[in-house]
């Protein structure tokens, strides 16, 4: 293509705004986690002065001290860790094992369309929040850790994402296999997993990242202050704005105020998810695209 | 009944197969059955559920022997002048979100495809995409204290000359423009990804084809590029408005509002878990979520049928 049109007066114009106003707007996407660790950092007076902006005024990190000195936090921290972990690999688990066979046609594998016809639906309708809530404690599962885990077990359009994958496997790799007498189970193990791993790996991710998001559930199925999960701990700090859990001694006012003790709270939160990012980008296109398939 | 005898017949034989080559078959069928139960207890469970919409559902008697009631709940509702508040407001706040996001979604994609130096464009992308990732909690929290009458934004705004602080998120004016502008913020990269892939699509060879005819660089966006992403935004468009009671977004709206803005920022589903379970008003919150989710499906339905004609994009 024709390099001078881009030496043009409009089109240089056009380019210095464009990447003026992208670099503004990318800056808009960290900012506000910049102002909130410079008031994490920041003092008493400093904070509730309004002073701070991007930078700490008069730095201390009491703040985090008495995060990580308050047990609930980091019991809620721990809880969610736990979550995470044991719900990401149980929802792995069910997704792979349901999305395999439903990969196969009508022709090879009898009923399949009634059991897809029954997941789709379930994708599509549902009872609703009251119903569900009350099965859940008909169920037994309120108050106990298995109430984070269980209810999320089974994403079905990460089902429908996994199908769909699963069934562009070209077929010549399982058939020598099948020639072998290989078993399904072989088949999944040795053929389909090893060529699923982006996939496998862009679901995980995403599950876990949804995992240690979630805070509703941990708002309505859990009463135990032991069990409650660290987002929906952090709802009761920044969003209801009860400090009942820090400040025991009167002392504590003086030296910093609530605005950064909440904000060293949403960054310690934050952090995880920071920290996957890097490989979460790996996986963007993949994940948004998997379900953009033919059937 | 002559109508279902290629049902029944289709079902024989696919018995009859599933009998013959068990012995094959039955890994894949063990394999299902964990999700099956999964299915069972939490999805379809529920749905038996829904029963209680026409009953009084009292929690000592449970789903099965709570007095019928009929219609009630659902003449409760429809008398209720806030139901029609709420369904307003869903369909307004959705509508505005979806909207302003897809609207300002192309119009980044092609900023970013304009960018040609490689990794000032990767950079500008990792940092647009990140709130994506974060909590409404995270993201409520930064608001709550972004936006407060102390907040960095009334500071601004102070030294720019306004004197009284503006309660953006306690006030029925700025309500719904805060949650359609903060959504955007936290969508808008993410939702860019679609029409960047469907850039890269594009034939390279019509775009030279048209900067050979004399075709200028802005002339080439507006007759190749854009006609380019078109169905990409009009397939996006069709799935939001079929998933549009979940566009409403029940996770921000809870972590926002407060009710100084009941009257325009309270949802479906905030309405359904406050009478619903703070409220214990169990009947007449199933009630309202199953026409919720009614409503819900015919949209879907309407929406894949409609992808389903016009390209070929199939769900499963």
């Amino acid at each position: 293509m024709n390099r001078s049109e881009y030496r043009g007066i409009w089109s240089r114009t056009f380019d210095v705004f464009n990447y003026l106003f992208l670099l503004l707007l990318g800056l808009s996407c960290i900012i506000p986690l910049i102002h909130l660790l410079a008031l994490s950092f920041s003092d008493r007076a400093a904070a509730t002065g309004g002073l701070v902006t991007l930078w700490p005024v008069r730095p201390t990190a009491i703040t985090y001290e008495k995060v990580l000195e308050a047990g609930v936090f980091l019991n809620a921290f721990w809880i969610s860790v736990m979550r995470t972990v044991i719900g990401t690999t149980l929802q792995m688990t069910l997704i792979v094992l349901i999305s395999f066979p439903l990969s196969k046609g009508k022709d090879e594998m009898p009923f399949r369309n009634i059991i897809m016809g029954s997941v789709v639906f379930a994708y599509l309708f549902n009872g609703g929040l009251i119903p569900w809530f009350l099965v859940i404690r008909k169920l037994g599962m309120l108050n106990t850790i298995w109430a984070l885990i269980v209810p999320q077990a089974l994403p079905l359009w990460n089902v429908i994402l996994m199908m769909n994958f699963f069934r562009r496997v070209p077929k010549e790799l399982e058939e020598a296999s099948i020639i072998d007498g290989a078993t399904y189970w072989q088949i999944l193990l040795h053929v389909y997993l090893p060529i699923s791993i982006p996939a496998l790996a862009t679901l995980t991710l995403f599950g876990a990242v949804g995992h240690w998001n979630a805070w509703f559930d941990g708002m309505i199925l859990i009463a135990d202050r032991d069990l409650i999960p660290l987002q929906t701990f952090l709802r009761t700090v920044v969003v209801k704005m009860d400090m009942n859990e820090f400040m025991r001694n009167p002392e504590d006012f003086d030296m910093f105020s609530d605005r950064s003790l909440r904000a060293a709270q949403t960054l310690v939160t934050v952090v995880p998810i920071l920290v996957v990012y890097p490989f979460l980008q790996r996986f963007f296109v993949s994940g948004i695209t998997l379900g953009a398939l033919k059937g | 009944m002559q109508a279902l005898s290629p049902i029944v017949d289709d079902l024989k034989e696919q018995a009859s197969r599933f009998v013959r080559y068990l012995p094959r078959l039955w890994p894949l069928y063990v394999m299902v059955i964990p999700a099956l139960i999964h299915l069972v207890l939490l999805s379809y469970y529920p749905m038996y559920g829904i029963r209680i919409a026409f009953q009084d559902y009292k929690p000592a008697l449970g789903f099965d022997k709570s007095p019928w009631v009929g219609l009630k709940q659902f003449q409760l509702m429809l008398e209720n002048p806030s139901f029609w508040q709420i369904f307003r407001n869903t369909i307004v706040i959705a509508t505005s979100k979806i909207v302003t996001l897809q609207f300002c979604a192309v119009i980044l994609a092609l900023l970013l495809n304009e960018v040609r130096k490689l990794f000032y464009k990767r950079s500008v992308q990792s940092l647009v995409y990140l709130p994506y990732f974060l909590s409404w909690i995270v993201l409520g929290g930064i608001m709550l204290e972004m936006l407060g009458s102390s907040g960095v934004v009334n500071q601004l705004l102070q030294l720019w000359g306004v004197e009284q602080p503006v309660i953006f998120l306690g006030n029925n004016r700025t309500f719904v423009p805060a949650l359609v502008l903060s959504h955007l913020w936290q969508q808008v990269g993410w939702a860019t990804i679609l029409y960047l892939a469907a850039l890269t699509s594009i034939d390279p060879q019509l775009l030279e084809a048209a900067a050979i005819d004399g075709a200028g660089r802005f002339q080439r966006v507006l007759y190749i590029i854009l006609p380019g992403i078109l169905p990409t935004l009009l397939l996006v468009l069709c799935l939001d408005f079929g998933l549009l009671f979940n566009a409403a977004g029940f996770d921000q709206v809870l972590n926002l509002y407060n009710p100084a803005v009941y009257s325009t920022g309270d949802i479906l589903d905030t309405w359904i878990y406050r009478e619903g379970l703070l409220g214990a008003r169990f009947s007449l919150a199933t009630a309202v979520g199953l026409v919720r989710s009614v409503l819900g499906l015919i949209l879907i339905v309407i929406s894949l049928r409609l992808i389903a004609r016009f390209t070929d994009y199939q769900l499963y």
